[in-house]
């Protein structure tokens, strides 16, 4: 009897080191510009090609401009690391889809959405929300830029095996409830560090419900507890969504495929090293008010007070209180914000577009509120266009921007000013994440779009 | 090969606070540079200096009480991001060893790649280690590899610490993961025939 997590884990063992660690065959690895060039450089240094070519894909993201991306890059220092990407899968013979292409976006965006992360995969990239593709029932994790010149080397990564973990949701969500909310809720309740050493395999009728957009969310955040990665085992859901997509098997491939693919679930009675259960119920749209994500809770609730925090843990709770401007047993609810961040790989896909705009149709943007809305990837951006969705955005006062990773870790020009309150779809609020000095409030597509909306956090429930 | 790891004797450098994160131990504008050196100048960057530059008096590394190779944080340091860059400038800066009561994956990781040892410690040592720093900032740690120990020589406390045989051996010896990888060459093209 296996988990999941075993059954794909197993199937990679090249060898066990002695002592030591796994050495992990790698079936797809994702590549961008910040964490790979010093890899490329250590090839050259032992002068080595890369191993297998075919299994990696480049794209640029973290570093490229959300306007006018025709024209050159104007940060020289960023323009060097983009070029320096499509310099390096030029010479080492590598699938690029870089600055312009139609494939271009965010790589835990476009991976799914061409087809190239599949389940039963064990995945790899230089970016912690590699997790992202554990949605398709996938082992995937981040790595280091050693380990990214590992896998450029040898196909293989030196990984210690994690321990397991389940977290089972049961029941149904309520109304105005999203995929984003059950991960802020789950990452409050597990502590930022609380999954750290585990991989989790999420499970039970709320995640069954979810498209496969949804469980990329859910997915994507499981590195925020600290979990090595996150994964929900295939089913039709997943097969409807993979099938026709271009690096898709096709035809026989497929049928065989899909079979394989069948078989991954943890059988029942396999154990799992912790078991944690929580209930669809008890989630509530969702807000961070501290500097990690999970720092977080219900949108009606109040921020703890002193005394509710462990005695190691208040010299950090009160840092952080002091760094977002609130403070304890403070409610959130009417708070004013300045800016509005929707996309990232954790919300920037076609389904987070659709609850932005049919929140926002037919209402106004409030005026002191500036909205940055970057979609996931140019298949995104293109999906929008087609659905008329951006005719509804503009009507509302709002512009679209060019995929990329944008505002998630402000390495471009989209920098939260100091001082000022995002609410943002992405990942982290971390102290200067969104900028130096931006105090970030995590939440999911519709809280940030009523926020847009009204300019302060407001409970989206009031408008459904 | 890269660096060997030496037994060391050092006093410390604390910062009491529990998740620090890769972003405030390297910002991502930082990341731009497509090589591994400089980034110790930014390391916690944004605790360190103000908006235009200088030195905030507050933040222990601008304080000169307190020096050494060896960097005592508070439980959970090093998560977020996979960043290496933050190994970097853990590295670059001239730490060797980090002291904590619990690491982040990727950042221990990252660290032992780079020649940084992550020492995981008791809650109590390392209470017990920020009260003797705080006491006397000119206490030292001896970190011992090949033993597998660290000694607080304020109180002569003594804990072992964890860490996997090959990478002990790699850090004593300074062999890289790379170099036993590229060993494997024939098991990974077996593997391969196997399987795909």
């Amino acid at each position: 009897m296996k988990t999941l997590f075993d059954k794909i884990w197993d199937a990679h063992v090249v060898s066990a080191v002695e002592g030591g660690p796994t050495q992990l065959y790698i079936d797809r690895h994702y590549c961008h510009e910040v964490t790979s060039p010093q890899a490329f450089n250590g090839l050259r240094e032992r002068k080595l090609q890369v191993f297998r070519p075919e299994k990696t894909t480049c794209s640029p993201d973290h570093n490229i401009p959300t306007m006018n991306q025709d024209l050159p890059i104007q940060d020289p220092v960023s323009r060097k690391q983009v070029e320096e990407l499509t310099r390096n899968a030029q010479e080492f013979g590598l699938t690029l889809f870089g600055l312009g292409h139609e494939k271009n976006g965010i790589i835990h965006v476009i991976g799914p959405e061409n087809g190239l992360t599949q389940p039963g995969m064990t995945i790899v990239c230089g970016d912690s929300h590699t997790s992202t593709h554990g949605a398709f029932g996938a082992v995937a994790f981040g790595i280091g830029t050693s380990e990214v010149e590992m896998v450029l080397a040898s196909q293989c990564i030196l990984q210690p095996k994690p321990k397991k973990m389940r977290i089972t949701i049961d029941g149904q969500l309520k109304k105005g409830v999203t995929a984003k909310d059950i991960a802020l809720y789950v990452i409050a309740q597990m502590t930022t560090g609380g999954a750290t050493g585990y991989f989790v395999e999420f499970a039970g009728e709320a995640i069954r419900a979810l498209s496969m957009e949804e469980r990329m969310t859910v997915c994507n955040l499981s590195i925020e507890m600290g979990a090595r990665g996150g994964m929900i085992a295939p089913d039709e859901t997943t097969f409807a969504y993979v099938k026709g997509r271009e690096y898709a098997p096709k035809g026989e491939a497929w049928d065989k495929a899909v079979a394989q693919w069948k078989e991954l679930k943890s059988d029942e009675g396999a154990v799992f090293d912790k078991e944690v259960r929580f209930d669809a119920a008890d989630i509530e749209p969702r807000i961070t008010y501290g500097t990690n994500p999970g720092m977080g809770m219900g949108i009606q609730e109040c921020i703890p007070t002193l005394d509710q925090i462990d005695e190691a843990g208040k010299i950090s709770f009160s840092k952080s209180l002091e760094y977002m401007g609130f403070e304890p047993g403070e409610k959130l609810i009417g708070k004013k914000i300045d800016y509005v961040f929707l996309g990232s790989c954790t919300n920037g896909r076609i389904e987070d577009f659709r609850a932005f705009a049919r929140f926002v149709k037919g209402k106004k943007k409030a005026g002191h509120v500036t909205a940055w809305l970057v979609p996931g990837s140019w298949k995104v951006e293109k999906q929008i266009r087609a659905e008329g969705l951006d005719k509804i955005l503009n009507e509302a006062g709002f512009e679209l921007r060019q995929p990329g990773c944008s505002a998630c870790l402000a390495m471009n020009e989209d920098k939260v000013p100091a001082g000022k309150y995002a609410v943002s779809t992405s990942n982290r609020n971390f102290e200067g994440r969104q900028g130096p000095g931006a105090r970030t409030i995590l939440a999911g597509p519709l809280v940030a779009a009523a926020a847009a909306i009204t300019g302060e956090i407001t409970d989206p429930r009031t408008f459904l | 090969m890269t660096d060997k790891f030496e037994t060391l004797t050092s006093t410390c450098i604390p910062l009491p606070v529990e998740n620090v994160d890769t972003d405030q131990i390297i910002p991502a504008r930082f990341l731009k540079a497509t090589t591994r050196e400089g980034f110790g100048d930014n390391l916690f960057r944004d605790w360190r200096y103000d908006k235009e530059g200088n030195p905030i008096p507050g933040f222990v590394l601008n304080n000169p009480t307190y020096s050494g190779t060896v960097l005592v944080a508070g439980k959970n340091f090093g998560s977020g991001s996979s960043r290496e860059h933050a190994a970097w400038a853990v590295a670059g800066y001239g730490f060797k060893v980090v002291v904590s009561s619990f690491f982040a994956d990727i950042f221990k990781n990252n660290a032992l790649n780079n020649c940084v040892l992550p020492v995981v410690v008791s809650e109590t040592f390392l209470a017990d280690l920020f009260a003797a720093i705080g006491k006397d900032p000119k206490m030292t740690v001896t970190v011992n590899l090949e033993k597998q120990t660290i000694t607080n020589n304020a109180n002569g406390a003594t804990e072992s610490f964890d860490i996997n045989p090959y990478k002990k051996n790699c850090l004593l010896n300074g062999y890289d993961d790379i170099d036993y990888l590229l060993s494997q060459k024939d098991k990974i093209e077996a593997w391969e025939n196997n399987r795909l």
